[in-house]
């Protein structure tokens, strides 16, 4: 099917399109790679009578990597961050998890803004925004915020940003010393993730764990935060498989995972469970 | 209604386009180049895949109008417009060396990732694990295909 007729707009700054979000507010979507807005338009399943396509605003694509944090702007596409030599090296989980997104053909248009803002509560991408401990600024003519992944993601789809508000770009916190591993089931290559999780490690003294974090899509109706599983890792000993297999066992504890085509909530339980076992092996190891 | 500058196979064309025309309508109705071929109109089939700037990328999600400014490449550039045994490229002949098309819907999106993997060095292995897994073929059952890659790929 074809898109119903909308109202195109491409500006080429930010300020012209927080401008246009405000006029249009609710009635608009914000087009950036495309590889999920233009099926559900092609499908009529979205409607926007505007659509502000941020394709030509320049700079919005850059990757800032500081000491601290690294930010990337909303349309970078995940191409380039997949083969980003700089974001390898600090944020390895990043490119890690993006070649699990999609195809290549699909990776070359999706961004990274777009792909968080989407807010699917399968994908990958939200769920390393959420273990990282990553934010996202929003911007809009009423001025600028940052919003902690954890009070970012609100149901399937949705999110804490405001109609007028554009993502602007996505930051993730770096240095802390927590290494970070991913891993998923999806039913083919390339397709969204029955399950996912990402898990962070900081080893202390004596090869205890000091820190974990860890985040999870597929078994929500967005990706959520592990924290049960967080503080029972805190001081384990992942050298044990003892500890490892009990850890993973309570990993889904408090879960109500949702059933659909792609899996029933016990198996995604399941598929949580070994995901999670694997990583703390690949952890301890 | 209006009028975009687009490069397509290296001419340069002005097209009338609405807003909501999506770029594979454009390269199928306006410039009659009817070798991209459309099935899903939802990006997982991959029969209509072009190369934009020289990526592989869907051309039913995106927007004609947002083509303006960029070079597209379609299946008619492969041998120079031409349809002989002897204008193929490399690919194309393997593709019909090892059988790897049967209805050939499918084959022109293939043929543009797969070439735009061979321009940019990928091997065969790379390009049938990820490059392939971007297109779905329901008559081959991808042995022919893989052949062909493994014939012009290192």
């Amino acid at each position: 099917m074809k898109p119903a007729p909308f109202t195109y707009h491409d500006p080429p700054t930010v300020s012209e399109v927080l401008g246009l979000l405000s006029e249009h507010g609710g009635e608009a979507a914000v087009l950036a790679g495309g590889q999920s807005l233009i099926p559900l338009m092609n499908l009529r399943l979205a409607r926007p009578g505007v659509v502000v396509d941020v394709n030509r605003v320049a700079g919005l694509d850059h990757v800032e990597i500081g000491r601290h944090v690294v930010r990337i702007g909303a349309t970078a596409r995940l191409a380039d961050l997949e083969r980003h030599e700089g974001l390898a090296e600090v944020l390895p989980v990043l490119p890690a998890a993006i070649r699990h997104v999609a195809h290549p053909q699909i990776r070359n248009r999706t961004t990274l803004g777009g792909s968080i803002s989407h807010a699917d509560p399968s994908a990958e991408l939200p769920a390393v925004l959420l273990a990282t401990g990553g934010r996202v600024r929003l911007e809009s003519v009423r001025g600028s915020r940052r919003v902690p992944a954890d009070d970012f993601f609100l149901s399937p789809f949705r999110t804490s940003r405001r109609p007028d508000e554009l993502l602007t770009s996505v930051e993730f916190p770096i240095g802390g010393g927590l290494r970070f591993l991913m891993d998923e089931v999806a039913r083919r290559e390339g397709g969204l993730p029955v399950v996912s999780v990402v898990l962070g490690v900081r080893t202390g003294a004596g090869g205890l764990v000091a820190e974990a974090r860890a985040a999870a899509s597929g078994v929500a109706d967005r990706p959520v935060r592990l924290r049960r599983l967080e503080r029972h890792l805190t001081g384990a000993d992942l050298g044990d498989p003892v500890v490892r297999r009990a850890a993973a066992d309570m990993a889904g504890h408090g879960l109500e995972p949702p059933d659909d085509l792609r899996g029933g909530g016990a198996y995604r339980k399941s598929l949580l469970r070994a995901l999670v076992e694997r990583l703390l092996e690949g952890a301890a190891a | 209604m209006r009028t975009i500058k687009i490069v397509v196979n290296g001419t340069a064309h002005d097209v009338e386009v609405e807003d909501r025309t999506l770029l594979s309508d454009l390269i199928r109705h306006d410039l009659r180049l009817t070798g991209t071929h459309v099935s899903c109109e939802q990006g997982v089939c991959g029969s209509c895949t072009i190369l934009l700037d020289g990526r592989p990328v869907r051309s039913c999600l995106m927007l004609a109008v947002q083509a303006e400014g960029h070079e597209v490449e379609t299946v008619e550039s492969l041998s120079g417009g031409e349809a002989t045994p002897e204008s193929l490229t490399s690919l194309q002949r393997a593709m019909s060396d090892q059988h790897g098309l049967q209805c050939g819907f499918c084959t022109p999106g293939i043929l543009m990732s797969v070439t735009a993997a061979q321009r940019d060095g990928l091997d065969a292995e790379e390009t049938i694990a990820e490059v392939l897994g971007g297109h779905v073929c329901r008559c081959t059952g991808y042995r022919g295909i893989r052949a062909a890659i493994r014939q012009v790929l290192p």
